[in-house]
């Protein structure tokens, strides 16, 4: 069934590109660098359809200053060096004028000296650690006070939480965030104790032990809340084994970062009603654009399939490109991100999207509980928080900002008043 | 009569001319120095195939001339990227931290400069502080001698316990599995010290030289292709001379090399190591190419694939190696980098990206099958035919 | 917030007994929610609280229909006018609302024009809470259920009144028992009298549940606190901390005081390089020039300098801390004032304590041999052809996909969860079973006496199924649910649990055992497969078939294999890396255990995930960390023992 669904479509997107190849030799040409294969490809080929179908779109809508769009896709098959290998392809085989990709975060740390080297453009559209600010990279995900440290404070003010369960998959996403959650939970009090930490590998499927852990924090009489940094397939193992082990979200509430619409799919969700995620988007939102949105995913890609919060990050970064490109005229570089700064696009959640001096967006912060139809029930939004690429939270780091319009420096510091470097660390 | 090496060994000398006339090829044809046919970025995709080829070469004689299938020569491949990679990264880190430290009003104290370096290395897999891993990472040279000695000594540890209990076969190829799947969940880990994960990344800039990409790239395939030719000449000697003949026997039938008086334990222990050793310094050229070492490279099926490349290019000869790794890397390269145009069959389209994975492993099959000798073995048909020629005549 | 509620239980309290609110009875509810429209819609428990009050104290009969309502996400504000109604869905437009005072619908309305009312957890919580006092006597048993759990999650002193009020009552058992273990956990936290606290502390002392032991540690909270001199009187000290013992070390210590105000916090070296900063004069800090201030030594002696002339505070460094710590005395006070009742909690806790740590065992235990079985199972196959046959298949993990994935097809096939499995079963072995005989027949049979190049071939095979399965059933995870009757755990207390489904899993392990040995030892197939094991030449001129043994051992144990995928499927993920997760692993199994062994096999499976989850719960907050040990463990004990736990000997043990 879904062997015939991904055929038809493969066959959609061979025509588009054949098409697209042959209409005209002037196009402009948008690179996807996003795994299609490996382990990644779970979810970043979701993305790729993502851009492929926008890109249609927009090709369909006269393309963009005259010409058309057309897209170079390429297969870094979630193999990190491969990654870098791929964008210089990009950037100087094809000569691509911008590049929407990468999902993990050593994927873009293994990016971006080359994009860097090569001063390209990247959209880079899921939630991150932060730590980072690059030139050639926008980062239209969000960063940790955009998904985690609200999600915390729902967790302290409305659930009323106590003690904290940090459980990760162990690569750097998890490491980081909850370093800056560790930092800021002591900051409102919460003692050393009162905070448990594990890692585990990717894929992990043991999970009996660490949920039992889990459910004895409760034994000093605080409630337990758990966050989630674990990240893709682990999870499905990880929510049946809570599930059996009969934890409700009323007693020991689960938010997590990385589970969304598409991993849900995997799972009979019925006994995990309640527990929650946070992100900017949720298939379920309510507004317009989002029902447009969804709808016109559907008929690309099939009735079963669902949108997620990545998705909107790249339909919300083409589109601010696209409108930047145009208002300059041309796609060249150093001009298109000069005109990023303040660029605003309609959020499919119903606000505003703005591009921000540190290329982060400034979104809303939505918290949704798992419904038993593997969606989720949106029952908290912020209005729009902007993202900041340096936590306040970690001491080295709350003296860093990222202004690249005005101080044209990713990495100042504002107690020396000096810039520390201008390309990224990576 | 004692012959000459090369005369032993004719194929060294054509493989050196070949690799000399390759490496004249793409030079002139490259972007730095040439007329620029040729992309940086296929320079850099060349330059790791030739480390690949050298690895290959490794496996070869290991797997190839003593008979040791070992699953774990890219752990030895991945622990030589991580030596140079630290000496890089440190470098990199401690020339932009001294620079914009310099811009502070009061000089900053030894101690702030570590600081601020262990800060920039390790703050993005959320700590601060530098292993004990580090010590040398200040000094190139120390971090040079690393890349063979750390992988060598994990090599002769692990083979002396191996062979001591004459682990062989089967069980000694599951063993390296376990150690090269044992050293990946280490490194995965973050607390190992070399950033988990994410590895040491942005190694393709190297300290204090300002040149391009398109210079840098050559220079390491210039190293590359040198250390492929070296390479080569050292393993034709290690298997033409009677110490080869002794690793043959041993492929052949252990028990009798044994009862003849020969250590055959040692034997092995030697060629285990100078292998690994081989394996290391491919390494140590391959990631400054590719740009970024993490522990994913060294999982165990990189190992699986790097036995794969020989047994198609055909084992027991040197060059066969040569031409599995780089034939089959290459390959994989352009099949799954889109290039391969997709064959529409009407109601089906085969995507390349979909399906070379399956074509693949069938042809492993198909190789082991019907044809033992792999790629190689073409050319035997080939020689074979002259020889018969000439001997009529 | 907890105040608010409180006063607000108290008013309803008061209000039930006072008759002339009785008139208030006529009046509707519409107007108090409209009176905290704006907080309602808000929804934060921060501010809901006096809502919730104003609606429970209300004393009119809708009250408990409008919470509980609200807590079901039912309830609906109509925007035109924002009176709130209960919503019932008509389709996924259109809702008929209904009056919460007359009780008649009051239309149907298209979804747009209304606005959902979702209260978070946190406030259902605070609802619930509310509504303990209509429950508890609730006719309803649920709703009394409910009302139990709503106390348990957010006990209150407020509430043990009424609670014991409705234990008398009670007409269910169960219930009953449950409300007199939810009073003597109230009495413990927040009964008035002392003695009666004592009695409930013994009663329930040695009882293991999460609840106990979460109504006893509150008590034993403690802070810690500095004196000057010696310890004042009528604190309830837990204990006297000296300054540079245990974890209390001279600089926690000085921290201490500095927090309360007792000391001048200490200088660190950023505090020195900022105030040497604001201070630079003419090239030079202090006298010192500002090119030598790169150590700290000069560092400080600039500071020095400056700290005489008077531009900056004296500097505070480690030699300032010991003169305070002498005179000032550190000690962790309790929070509850009474000691009695203190050292009988912790007495209560210390006897608890020991139990649990007995129970916490035998729950590893438990863990422990649910991961050795799920290994056995993956193994099993794979002991089986490289036991009996001596051939490594590297495919082994993806016949553990293939079953998996039949699983998941049969689910998609046949709805009902019970049946899907029952049929998954055989099918998932049919299925491996044709394939494993399929490459017996195509690739092994040629490459008997090469086990390297076996061991390529089947990887081979390996890497083609894995990408088949990624072709055809793409990468996302698919899911495959088990039997409503295997959800759940089953608990023995608050602390040693076990899911049905490992249970599941460990029986069936049990049967594979046995069904192995029973072909083995009693059929005709496995005496002459272990004849051929032992020694081929002589079995085939006994008349036995060396080739057909060969390829039903090899359908045998790639069957199996399909059988493991349902199983590992049903509790963790299917996904086309399903196999290769477990390969490795399998490996180790059969290698450590001794290869042609059943017993073996299952040795290995008990010793690797014994000890993995030994590892794990000594370092409990690294799971990564485990696994990479007990692999260097496995690779050291080869060393040791190169033929596995149990041993082959004689020709069979050939190379």
């Amino acid at each position: 069934m879904t062997f015939l669904k991904s055929t038809l479509a493969g066959s959609l997107v061979f025509a588009s590109l054949a098409g697209a190849a042959m209409a005209d030799e002037d196009t402009i040409k948008v690179g996807v660098l996003h795994s299609l294969s490996g382990t990644m490809a779970i979810s970043e080929t979701t993305l790729k359809d993502t851009m492929l179908m926008l890109i249609d779109q927009q090709n369909a809508k006269g393309g963009l200053l005259g010409k058309q769009l057309e897209a170079v896709v390429v297969d870094p098959a979630s193999d990190w060096p491969l990654f870098a290998e791929k964008a210089r392809e990009l950037l100087t085989v094809h000569e691509v004028d911008v590049i929407f990709g990468n999902w993990t975060s050593v994927s873009r740390k293994s990016v971006l000296p080359v994009i860097e080297e090569l001063n390209g453009l990247l959209f880079y559209p899921v939630q991150y650690e932060g730590e980072e600010s690059s030139k050639n990279v926008f980062y239209t995900g969000a960063a940790p006070n955009q998904q985690a440290i609200p999600a915390t404070d729902y967790f302290l003010d409305e659930l009323g939480v106590e003690k904290f369960a940090l459980l990760g998959t162990d690569y750097v996403y998890p490491r980081t965030t909850n370093n800056i959650l560790e930092s800021y939970l002591k900051g409102k009090g919460i003692a050393d104790d009162d905070i448990f930490v594990n890692y585990t590998p990717f894929g992990h499927s043991d999970w009996s032990k660490i949920v039992a852990d889990v459910v004895a924090l409760g034994a000093d009489g605080k409630k337990v809340g758990v966050i989630s940094t674990i990240n893709g397939d682990a999870n499905i193992g990880f929510y049946k084994e809570l599930a059996a082990a009969g934890i409700s979200a009323d007693d020991i509430p689960v938010v997590a970062f990385s589970v969304g619409e598409e991993e849900l799919a995997g799972l009979d969700t019925s006994n995990l009603v309640g527990h929650l995620a946070a992100w900017n988007y949720f298939q379920s939102a309510d507004a317009d654009v989002n029902a447009e949105f969804v709808e016109t995913w559907k008929a690309t890609m099939g009735d079963a399939r669902v949108t997620n919060d990545p998705m909107e990050a790249h339909f919300i970064g083409f589109n601010m490109w696209l409108n930047a490109a145009t208002e300059v005229g041309s796609t060249e570089v150093d001009a298109v991100r000069a005109k990023m700064y303040g660029q605003e696009f309609p959020n499919l959640t119903g606000g505003t999207a703005v591009m921000l001096p540190n290329h982060h967006l400034a979104k809303p912060v939505l918290i949704g509980e798992i419904q038993e139809d593997g969606q989720f029930d949106i029952i908290s939004q912020t209005t729009e928080v902007p993202g900041d690429a340096w936590t306040d939270f970690l001491p080295e780091s709350a003296v860093l900002m990222s202004d690249w319009k005005d101080l044209d420096c990713g990495m100042y510091n504002t107690e020396t008043k000096t810039c520390v470097q201008t390309l990224s660390n990576y | 009569m004692k012959r000459s090496f090369i005369a032993k060994n004719p194929s060294v000398l054509i493989f050196l001319a070949i690799l000399a006339l390759f490496t004249l090829l793409i030079t002139v044809m490259s972007e730095g120095f040439g007329v620029g046919g040729i992309s940086t970025s296929f320079i850099k995709t060349l330059g790791k195939t030739l480390c690949l080829c050298l690895i290959a070469l490794a496996m070869d004689v290991i797997w190839g001339y003593t008979g040791i299938l070992s699953l774990g020569h890219f752990a030895f491949f991945g622990l030589g990227g991580y030596m140079i990679g630290m000496w890089l990264m440190y470098e990199r880190t401690r020339l932009i931290v001294v620079d914009s430290l310099a811009q502070a009003e009061i000089p900053p104290t030894d101690g702030e400069v570590i600081d601020a370096i262990g800060n920039q290395i390790f703050g993005v897999v959320g700590s601060s502080d530098f292993p004990l891993i580090w010590a040398f990472a200040d000094s190139l040279m120390i971090q040079l001698m690393l890349v063979v000695l750390v992988p060598g000594l994990l090599a002769l540890v692990f083979g002396w316990l191996a062979f001591r209990s004459r682990v062989t076969g089967v069980y000694l190829s599951i063993l390296t599995q376990a150690m090269t799947l044992a050293l990946a969940l280490y490194l995965f880990q973050n607390d190992s010290g070399l950033r988990g994960n994410n590895g040491l990344s942005g190694l393709q800039n190297l300290p204090g030289v300002t040149a391009s990409q398109d210079h840098v790239s050559l220079w390491f395939f210039w190293a590359s292709a040198a250390a492929l030719g070296g390479g080569y000449v050292l393993c034709a000697w290690l298997v033409s001379g009677k110490f080869g003949s002794v690793l043959r026997a041993i492929r052949d039938n252990e028990a009798r090399v044994r009862f003849l008086g020969y250590s055959v334990e040692m034997y092995k222990l030697v060629i285990f190591t100078l292998t690994a050793c081989i394996a290391a310094i491919a390494g140590a050229l391959y990631y400054p190419q590719a740009g970024i070492i993490n522990p994913a490279e060294i999982a165990p099926i990189a190992s699986i694939y790097l036995a794969v490349w020989v047994a198609i290019g055909g084992r027991g000869r040197l060059y066969g190696a040569v031409i599995g790794a780089a034939f089959v890397s290459l390959l994989s390269t352009w099949f799954t980098g889109g290039q391969a145009p997709d064959i529409n069959l009407g109601f089906y389209t085969i995507k390349w990206v979909d399906w070379w994975l399956v074509l693949l492993g069938l042809s492993f099959v198909l190789v082991t099958l019907f044809a033992p000798k792999g790629i190689g073995g073409l050319i035997d048909i080939f020689t074979d035919r002259r020889a018969a020629k000439e001997a009529k005549q | 917030m907890r105040q608010y509620l409180l006063a607000g239980l108290a008013v309803l309290a008061a209000c039930l007994i006072s008759p002339d609110r009785s008139s208030a009875q006529d009046a509707a509810i519409q107007p108090i929610l409209q009176d905290h429209q704006a907080l309602i819609v808000k929804s934060s428990r921060k501010t809901i609280a006096p809502v919730i009050e104003a609606v429970a104290s209300s004393g009119l009969p809708q009250a408990q229909t409008v919470l509980e309502v609200w807590a079901a996400k039912n309830m609906w504000q109509r925007k035109e006018d924002g009176l709130f109604f209960i919503g019932e869905r008509i389709d996924s437009k259109t809702y008929a609302l209904i009056d919460f005072d007359s009780g008649e619908a009051v239309g149907e309305f298209v979804k747009k024009d209304l606005k959902q009312i979702k209260p978070n957890s946190g406030i259902r919580a605070l609802i619930g809470t509310a509504l303990v006092q209509f429950q508890l006597s609730d006719p309803n048993t649920e709703a009394r259920r409910a009302a139990l759990l709503s106390i348990e999650r957010d006990p209150e002193a407020s509430l043990l009144a009424p609670l014991r009020a409705s234990i008398e009552g009670e007409p269910n058992a169960e219930l009953k028992a449950q409300k007199q273990r939810l009073e003597r956990l109230l009495t413990i936290g927040y009964d008035t009298n002392e003695a009666a606290r004592l009695t409930a502390i013994s009663d329930m002392s040695g009882d293991l549940g999460v609840d106990v032991r979460a109504t006893l540690n509150p008590l034993l909270t403690t802070t810690r606190e500095v004196a000057l001199g010696a310890v004042p009187n009528g604190v309830n000290v837990a204990q006297v901390l000296q300054p540079g013992q245990d974890d209390f070390d001279v600089i926690t210590a000085y921290n201490l005081l500095v927090d309360k105000g007792l000391a001048p916090a200490l200088h660190t070296a950023d505090d020195v390089r900022l105030a040497l900063g604001e201070h630079i004069d003419g090239g030079s800090v202090g006298g010192v020039p500002v090119a030598q201030l790169n150590t700290e030594p000069a560092r400080l002696k600039a500071y020095a300098a400056l700290a005489e002339a008077g531009a900056v505070p004296a500097y505070v460094g480690d030699n300032a801390i010991n003169t305070p710590l002498e005179t000032h005395v550190f000690f962790e006070a309790y929070v509850e004032p009474s000691q009695v009742v203190t050292d009988a909690a912790a007495q209560a806790l210390k006897d608890i304590e020991l139990k649990v740590g007995l129970n916490q065992t035998l729950d590893l235990t438990l863990d422990a041999l649910s991961l050795a079985s799920i290994y056995f199972l993956a193994a099993i196959g794979l002991a089986i052809t490289f036991g009996v046959m001596g051939v490594i298949n590297m495919a082994h993990g993806e016949f553990i996909m293939m079953g998996a994935y039949t699983g998941y097809v049969v689910q998609q096939l046949i709805p009902d969860h019970t049946v899907s499995i029952i049929v998954a079963i055989p099918t998932a072995f049919a299925v491996t079973f044709a394939a494993g005989v399929a490459m017996e027949r195509l690739v092994i049979r040629w490459l008997q006496a090469r086990p390297l190049e076996t061991l390529l071939a089947t990887f081979g095979i390996s890497i083609a199924l894995q990408q088949l399965a990624k072709n055809i059933f793409g990468t996302q995870a698919r899911p495959l649910t088990a039997p409503g009757w295997l959800d759940g755990a089953w608990a023995m207390n608050d602390v040693v649990s076990i899911s049905y489904i490992r249970i599941a899993i460990f029986i069936l392990a049990l049967i594979f055992l046995g069904v192995f040995l029973y072909i083995m030892k009693r059929t005709r197939l496995g005496l002459e497969t272990r004849a051929v094991t032992q020694n081929p030449r002589m079995a085939a001129s006994m008349g036995i078939n060396p080739d057909k043994v060969n390829m039903l051992t090899f359908g045998l144990g790639s069957g199996i294999a399909g059988i493991a995928g349902v199983a590992i499927g049903l509790f963790a993920k299917v996904t086309s890396e399903l196999g290769s997760d477990y390969i490795v692993q399998s490996f180790m199994t059969v290698v450590v255990g001794g290869v042609g062994n059943i017993w073996g096999t299952l040795a290995g499976a008990a010793m690797i995930g014994f000890l993995q989850k030994g590892i794990e719960w000594m370092n409990p907050s690294n799971t990564l960390a485990a696994q990479t040990y007990m692999i260097i463990f496995i690779i050291i004990f080869i060393q040791f023992r190169p033929r596995g736990i149990i041993a082959l000997k004689g020709r069979a043990a050939g190379d």
